[in-house]
């Protein structure tokens, strides 16, 4: 019998052939609660610092702050991967330093899949600039032509000679030397990058993982650190009305119970109000909530129910009040067409739930914060807390530890405010921990929606007319309140529908919003793209072709979409169509692509389906191609996911495929289980029983392929959700002959 | 007064004993390798060793130990070479990590009882493991690289 014990890790990776000088960081990384303050931008007589997120020590190592927040994407990897290449540093002698929030990283909000996208070129310039005075400080100490020298391996190196010096013993005199002109960098030729765009780095922080050694924000302990947990309202806005104060008290390990700062809305990223109970540890915090017995006034939002509130927005989306893109006529084209056809599409409310729950931990002293937190975005919590307790942002220290999951969720800082209120009025530190039921019923929600599509077919059996109407609140009404229309949400699968088509509308219809309305990875393009690649393939079928065949000619000739040409008011992620085109011709690729990995159009087994949706967001592109089967009791299972990404230039490899697995679990979970459901108000799921998620035996296999390209940078984490539910549907359309609208599919009882 | 053996060490435990074993692994003894992601047996972030059994130490209360022995992620192993850690961090396992400590208590204790299990095994032994991210086709993989290389070592 095969018996499992410990083995060295050189056999380990002797056996697997991997040589143990590959690329594993073999560095110790410093514990979260030791990471010096303010350490980048220090130069010294041993540190060189040229800029804020590179320092080079006397003792050869290269210190890389990693300004955002990890969550799963890999950035505590790709962020060093980018660094080291261009500055020319062995992978072995670097250290990684977790950026405070601090104005002088530029945006460290890690939402909207933008890390890579916006920092890819001043990381190389911050790599750069170092590599270039090093090799200034070496061609004078050789009185050679800096031309003449290169960096490798944390050595500046001069071929001519054969000399060579180490970065260490660069660092005085490199010190001494003006930062040069971002103008005057000499950035790697791409043919040259040791890191960027190959796939075998390992996790930085695989190992603290694998031995349950690393600090998320549910992990932070400090010296006689209080623990809380709080009753917030059921229902948006109620107020405390009672609350037995003794009874909670009397709970053992309870030491106080305090009123939170009642909440006026907007909620924006204020503390929703409540009571805390904080005690010696979490369980008697958790018991001791429970023996408050609260009492709450009535909120307007109680009448909110989901069965009436569909309703409603399925009326919303017959009257649309706002025009988003017209092109054409297109309620004449739907007139004189041959053939009319119509669909509705429906997705209800749903939240993060990432393993972790929010955690935030305050210790307030000598009139300065120090706080932990698993936050997007330590610049946004600095900022809360803040204008909330009073206390100067430059005096509130932000430390970001590692993300249990973030999918958006961490990127709204009103955990981080609620520990900072309560550290500061009693005086010691405090750790607020989100229980599973506080995130799933006190949470920003990503929207209800329900939307209308219609397409004229014409004579000549060419799609004429497309008309999009969607009803759902918007995220504005948690900054403004009482908005009820939506604004930026369009841009994401609404408005940049690309197809070729003569007569084109979108349109929102009002939805008020009785819950905080916030995003989740991919955000409306979730409901947006499940819409459209649903719809597509209903024409496909409509018209009797090839679905594939359908979507390319669909998309029509190559070109760069500018939907400004036709009424629309188009965001592209902040990024300009200049650098980051909508472009037709990747879109085709990408589909061609996932159409080749799946082998479309092979015979299939019986009871298989399969199905096919592009969509692009966050300036990337994503193709999937889903295979399904229906066993005889009709139940789905999913089998193979293939999906082609076109990202631009690709940084770290294996974390696009990662991300694109993950992402397909994300939205695979969303399809067939995940829903809130409100009731008077009340969100009546609370854990992972009522909100389910995909489980081991879900679980498809997902091939991944990245497309080859020099393009910009674009986006990774979100791009890969949208296209997977209607590709999934359209499977089963595929293998069943049924269509399904409405998500999530458990409700069909078909899993 | 409770007396419970954590990786072989034997701590005093003085709170309420109906504390779940999660929050006096976490908050009192410090162990916060094993992680809450629902408290309710849901998940499986919390999943422990008793006497080699995996469970969830987020429904089963202190007073319920006895002498059994605890053993938790911290415990796998000294160097961090427990085949399935290794197998998990030679594949890029993880994405956040989070659910990681519990998806590999649950995979050693599986591989403890059935040293090369098919796809099936691995989906019914992990089916209480919840991974958000979405490293579920990764995870069998690991496991399924996990049992080669323990045959591997044993035939060595
Ligand atoms: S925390 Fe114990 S099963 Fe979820
Ligand atoms: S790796 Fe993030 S929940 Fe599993």
């Amino acid at each position: 019998m095969k018996h499992i014990k410990n083995v060295s890790r050189r056999s380990f990776l002797k056996k697997l052939g991997i040589s143990s000088t590959a690329l594993v960081l073999g560095v110790q990384l410093p514990s979260m609660l030791t990471i010096p303050k303010a350490l980048a931008g220090v130069t010294g007589p041993d540190k060189f610092s040229p800029n804020v997120y590179v320092q080079i020590g006397a003792d050869n190592i290269v210190s890389i702050v990693v300004h955002r927040s990890e969550m799963g994407q890999g950035i505590r990897t790709s962020i060093p991967m980018i660094v080291a290449d261009e500055l020319g540093a062995d992978w072995q002698q670097i250290d990684i330093i977790q950026g405070l929030g601090d104005k002088k990283y530029g945006s460290q909000n890690t939402d909207g899949s933008r890390s890579v996208r916006r920092f890819y070129q001043p990381l190389r310039e911050a790599g750069a600039s170092a590599r270039m005075m090093l090799q200034q400080a070496a061609a004078e100490k050789w009185q050679v032509d800096v031309s003449e020298t290169r960096a490798d391996n944390n050595f500046i190196i001069h071929d001519k000679s054969g000399q060579k010096l180490s970065f260490g013993s660069l660092v005085k005199a490199a010190s001494a030397l003006t930062v040069p002109e971002a103008s005057t960098l000499i950035l790697k030729p791409s043919k040259d990058f040791k890191f960027i765009g190959k796939s075998d780095v390992a996790l930085v922080d695989g190992k603290k993982i694998a031995t349950g050694a690393t600090t998320f924000g549910f992990d932070v302990e400090l010296d006689n650190m209080r623990y809380a947990v709080i009753a917030r309202p059921p229902v948006l806005a109620a107020k405390v009305k009672s609350f037995d104060e003794k009874a909670a008290k009397a709970v053992s390990g309870v030491i106080d119970v305090v009123q939170m700062p009642e909440l006026e809305e907007p909620a924006v990223f204020k503390p929703l109000g409540g009571v805390a109970v904080i005690a010696t540890n979490t369980w008697a915090a958790i018991k001791g909530r429970e023996a408050l017995n609260i009492q709450w006034h009535e909120s307007e939002h109680q009448n909110y129910t989901s069965e009436t509130y569909k309703q409603a927005l399925a009326k919303s989306c017959d009257n649309p009040a706002k025009a988003l893109r017209s092109k054409g006529d297109t309620s004449k084209a739907l007139a004189e067409a041959k053939k009319v056809i119509k669909a509705s599409y429906y997705v209800p409310e749903l939240i993060h739930v990432p393993m972790e729950p929010p955690a935030a931990t305050a210790h307030y002293h000598d009139g300065i914060f120090d706080i932990w937190a698993c936050t997007q975005t330590p610049q946004s919590s600095q900022g809360t807390v803040a204008q909330i307790t009073g206390v100067a942002a430059e005096n509130i220290n932000i430390n970001v530890t590692l993300l249990g999951g973030g999918f958006g969720r961490k990127s709204k800082p009103d955990f981080v405010a609620e520990a900072a209120i309560l550290a500061k009025q009693l005086n010691v530190p405090v750790k607020v921990l989100w229980t599973r039921e506080d995130e799933i019923q006190n949470g920003y929600y990503h929207a209800v929606s329900y939307q209308k599509l219609t397409a004229g077919i014409d004579n000549n059996g060419r799609i004429s007319a497309w008309q999009h109407h969607v009803a759902e609140p918007p995220i504005g009404a948690t900054f403004s309140k009482g908005a009820d229309l939506i604004g930026s949400e369009a841009d994401l699968g609404l408005i940049d529908m690309p197809f070729e088509i003569a007569n084109v509308s979108c349109a929102a219809g009002k939805a008020p919003a009785h819950t905080r309305i916030g995003w989740m990875r991919s955000v409306t393009n979730i409901n947006h793209a499940f819409a459209t690649g649903s719809f597509v393939d209903e024409l496909a079928h409509a018209k009797g072709v090839d679905s594939k065949e359908h979507l390319i000619s669909l998309i029509g000739a190559d070109r760069k979409i500018d939907f400004a040409e036709e009424n629309a008011k188009y965001g592209n992620y902040g990024e300009t169509l200049e650098k980051f085109p909508v472009d037709t011709a990747r879109m085709k690729a990408v589909i061609n692509k996932a159409s080749k990995m799946a082998d479309w159009g092979r015979k299939l087994p019986k009871g298989h389906g399969l199905g096919i949706a592009m969509h692009r967001s966050f300036v990337s592109y994503v193709a999937c191609v889903v295979e399904v089967s229906e066993d005889s009791d009709g139940k789905i299972k999913v089998h193979d996911v293939w999906m082609a990404v076109d990202c631009g230039l690709a940084v770290n490899l294996e974390r696009i495929r990662s991300q694109m697995e993950g992402a397909a679990i994300f939205a695979l979970s969303l399809t067939f289980y995940s829903e809130l459901t409100a009731k008077n108000g009340v969100i009546e799921q609370n854990n992972f029983d009522g909100y389910q998620v995909a489980r081991f035996a879900d679980a498809p296999m997902t091939h991944v392929e990245i497309i080859k390209s020099d393009a910009a940078p674009g986006g990774v984490g979100e791009p890969g959700v949208p296209p997977i539910a209607p590709a999934i549907c359209n499977a089963i359309f595929d293998a069943t002959g049924k269509r399904y609208r409405e998500l999530p599919l458990k409700q069909y009882n078909i899993v | 007064m409770i007396t419970l053996s954590i990786n072989g060490k034997s701590h005093q435990f003085n709170d309420d004993g109906d504390m779940p074993l999660l929050w006096a692994l976490r908050d009192v003894l410090k162990y916060t390798g094993t992680k809450y992601g629902c408290g309710k047996g849901l998940c499986g972030a919390c999943t422990v060793h008793v006497d080699g059994q995996p469970i969830r130490s987020c429904v089963t209360p202190v007073s319920a130990i006895g002498k059994q022995k605890v053993t938790t992620i911290e415990g796998l192993s000294e160097h961090a070479d427990h085949p399935v850690q290794q197998a998990w961090q030679s594949l890029n396992v993880p994405q956040c990590g989070y659910c990681q400590s519990g998806q590999i208590m649950s995979a050693v204790a599986l591989l403890e009882r059935n040293s090369a299990p098919n796809d099936k095994d691995i989906e019914l032994a992990m089916s209480g493991n919840i991974c958000r991210c979405g490293t579920y086709q990764r995870i069998k993989q690991a496991i399924h690289l996990a049992a080669d290389l323990a045959t591997e070592v044993k035939g060595s």
